[in-house]
């Protein structure tokens, strides 16, 4: 159910997104979604990656520390007031919300979106039990080869 | 192929007998030599002699130890201004050797040795790897500096004479630092221990375990270091990590070496004489005091130093060590009264900041201090590279980390910094002694 998200540092200077992007084009690793945190001084740049072992490898080889986080794919119909009904799912089970961003993969009217949530054990449970679909590993290669 | 029998436990080594003479009959030595050493400095060197007879002294004034603070101090100014034979006290016919310090403004320092010089400084360093348990069978890395730098050469000659072998690999490439390290079965190395650090970095990215390697000690010294530094080292590689001291003004690497004990380095008492004063005043400090360190050569031929001012701040004790020797100890130099920088009227160690950052859990010792003005006010930035450790995916995560290590730092130091988080190796990585502050105030 769980994906990895990669996440790394990145000064804010010119080039500093380049480096890490170039790698994983030339090793041939897919990005399959990314999103960026910035601050004044700095960004984190999380990653979903076709195969996260070898990349995580690859950039801490080049001196690049990595931070794996589990994060979660959730479907999410495209229409006005789905993601309020997911949100507000989350809310009544007091579960906290760190940040979330999306794929830009639609299939059958909905969407996936990628939420970081402090336990993300807690938060699959309640998504299953409310019927909300969380999209694991196979299943979403499956998708983005389909 | 014959067989190779290597000592197990490290065993007494003769050459440290000295290291354990009674102390009256230590200091009785030292009187003698010091007798000696005041009488060829005031016939050889203008410099000395000068100085003494503006104080109206003359070497037999010089009855007994004590006697020493009356002799005139000497300091690293003296010594360029005598650039390049200035302080020389035999003729270039006898010395055999000569060594120089980097210099960082204008000329550099220039140290002479005969023989005899030669062969002091190789029994102090043969001393100095007995000390900590090294001996004959041992296969010693020496990442030193070779050339004009002392480090290099003089721990080179100490290991040969303790009959260990010597790699004379000096410093730098450390991707192949790592290869004879591993393929050599290397069970000591010397180098800065900023240096060392670097390598355990890199170990790490090559996926080399140091804590697998045969390496068991570690001879660092040649900069200020403090003892998380210690910790961090010993953790992260297994090694035991021995602080070594010296100064090629006095001799090289080797005028004092610590025992398995680790409780400060001994003083090779019979070869130098230390002191410890106020470096404001030029008082003698007590015991325990910290202070300048101020050494005098007890037997240097060719460049004999007289209350020579380190700039080194430490402090000195005679309480009995667990080692048995009867040498004095020094606490590890973690900081130079040189190194001193005045902030908005603050002093302020780049030791400190290091103790600070380490207080922050997780955070490594690779920083860098940034010194500006602006606007008439002094700005200090400390930048410190984020590791996979500490670093968090979010935004609030890494403010807080930011918050944590301005706070500790502040604590530390009284003064409140900026905190620039950076990408790892972007601070240049030194192969010899680690620049930690760049000073880009225009006064």
């Amino acid at each position: 159910m769980k994906l990895k998200q990669l996440s790394l540092f990145l000064e804010n200077k010119p080039g500093a997104l380049s480096t890490p992007v170039k790698l994983l084009a030339d090793a041939k690793i897919n990005i399959l979604t990314l999103s960026i945190a910035e601050s004044q001084q700095y960004g984190i740049l999380r990653l979903i990656v076709g195969d996260w072992k070898a990349a995580k490898e690859l950039l801490e080889k080049h001196g690049l520390p990595v931070k794996t986080t589990d994060v979660l794919a959730i479907e999410v119909a495209d229409r006005a007031g789905a993601l309020a009904g997911v949100l507000a799912v989350l809310e009544q089970a007091g579960i906290n919300l760190e940040y979330m961003y999306a794929f830009t993969l639609k299939r059958e009217g909905k969407g996936l979106l990628l939420f970081r949530f402090a336990d993300p054990d807690k938060a699959i449970r309640v998504l299953q039990k409310h019927k909300i679909n969380v999209v694991g590993n196979a299943d979403l290669f499956q998708r983005l080869e389909g | 192929m014959s067989k190779h029998i290597i000592p197990k436990a490290a065993p007494f080594d003769p050459v440290s007998a000295p290291d354990f003479l009674p102390p009256n009959q230590l200091r009785e030595l030292q009187l003698t030599r010091l007798q000696n050493m005041v009488w060829h400095a005031f016939n050889r060197v203008a410099l000395f002699r000068d100085r003494m007879s503006q104080r109206g002294l003359k070497p037999e004034d010089i009855q007994s130890l004590d006697d020493i603070t009356r002799l005139p101090f000497c300091d690293k100014a003296d010594l360029r201004d005598g650039y390049p034979f200035g302080l020389f006290a035999t003729p270039m016919s006898e010395i055999v050797r000569l060594h120089a310090s980097t210099g960082t403004t204008g000329k550099p320092i220039v140290v002479a040795y005969t023989q005899k010089d030669v062969d002091v400084w190789t029994n102090v360093m043969c001393r100095s790897f007995a000390a900590c348990g090294l001996h004959r069978g041992d296969i010693i890395q020496n990442a030193y500096g070779y050339g004009l730098f002392t480090g290099g050469l003089g721990a080179h000659y100490g290991g040969e004479a303790l009959g260990a072998t010597v790699i004379p690999i000096s410093g730098g490439n450390t991707q192949r630092q790592l290869m004879v390290l591993k393929d050599f079965n290397v069970t000591a190395i010397c180098c800065t221990p900023s240096y060392f650090l670097h390598i355990i970095d890199q170990a790490a990215e090559l996926k080399v375990s140091l804590k697998e390697l045969p390496l068991r000690a570690g001879v660092f010294g040649a900069e200020p270091w403090t003892e998380s530094m210690r910790q961090r080292i010993e953790k992260d590689s297994g090694i035991k990590a021995y602080d070594i001291y010296g100064l090629s003004e006095i001799v090289g690497p080797g005028v004092a070496m610590e025992c398995p004990c680790q409780a400060g380095p001994h003083i090779f008492e019979d070869y130098f004489y230390p002191e410890i004063i106020n470096s404001t005043t030029g008082k003698p400090c007590a015991e325990g005091v910290e202070g300048e360190l101020v050494l005098t050569t007890l037997s240097k031929d060719a460049m004999p130093m007289i209350r020579y001012r380190t700039r080194d701040i430490t402090a000195l004790t005679s309480e009995p060590c667990g080692c048995g020797r009867t040498l004095r100890r020094i606490q590890r130099i973690s900081r130079r009264s040189d190194d001193m920088i005045i902030i908005r009227g603050v002093n302020v160690y780049p030791s400190q900041i290091e103790t600070a950052l380490l207080k922050v859990e997780g955070a490594m010792p690779h920083y860098q201090i940034v010194l500006t003005r602006e606007k008439g006010l002094d700005e200090m930035e400390v930048q410190v590279e984020v590791t996979g450790e500490v670093f968090s995916d979010t935004v609030g995560g890494l403010e807080q980390l930011q918050a944590r290590l301005t706070k500790s730092i502040e604590t530390t130091t009284g003064l409140r910094p900026r905190v620039r988080l950076i990408q790892p190796h972007s601070i240049q990585r030194s192969e010899g002694k680690a620049k930690r502050v760049i000073d880009q105030r225009k006064m």
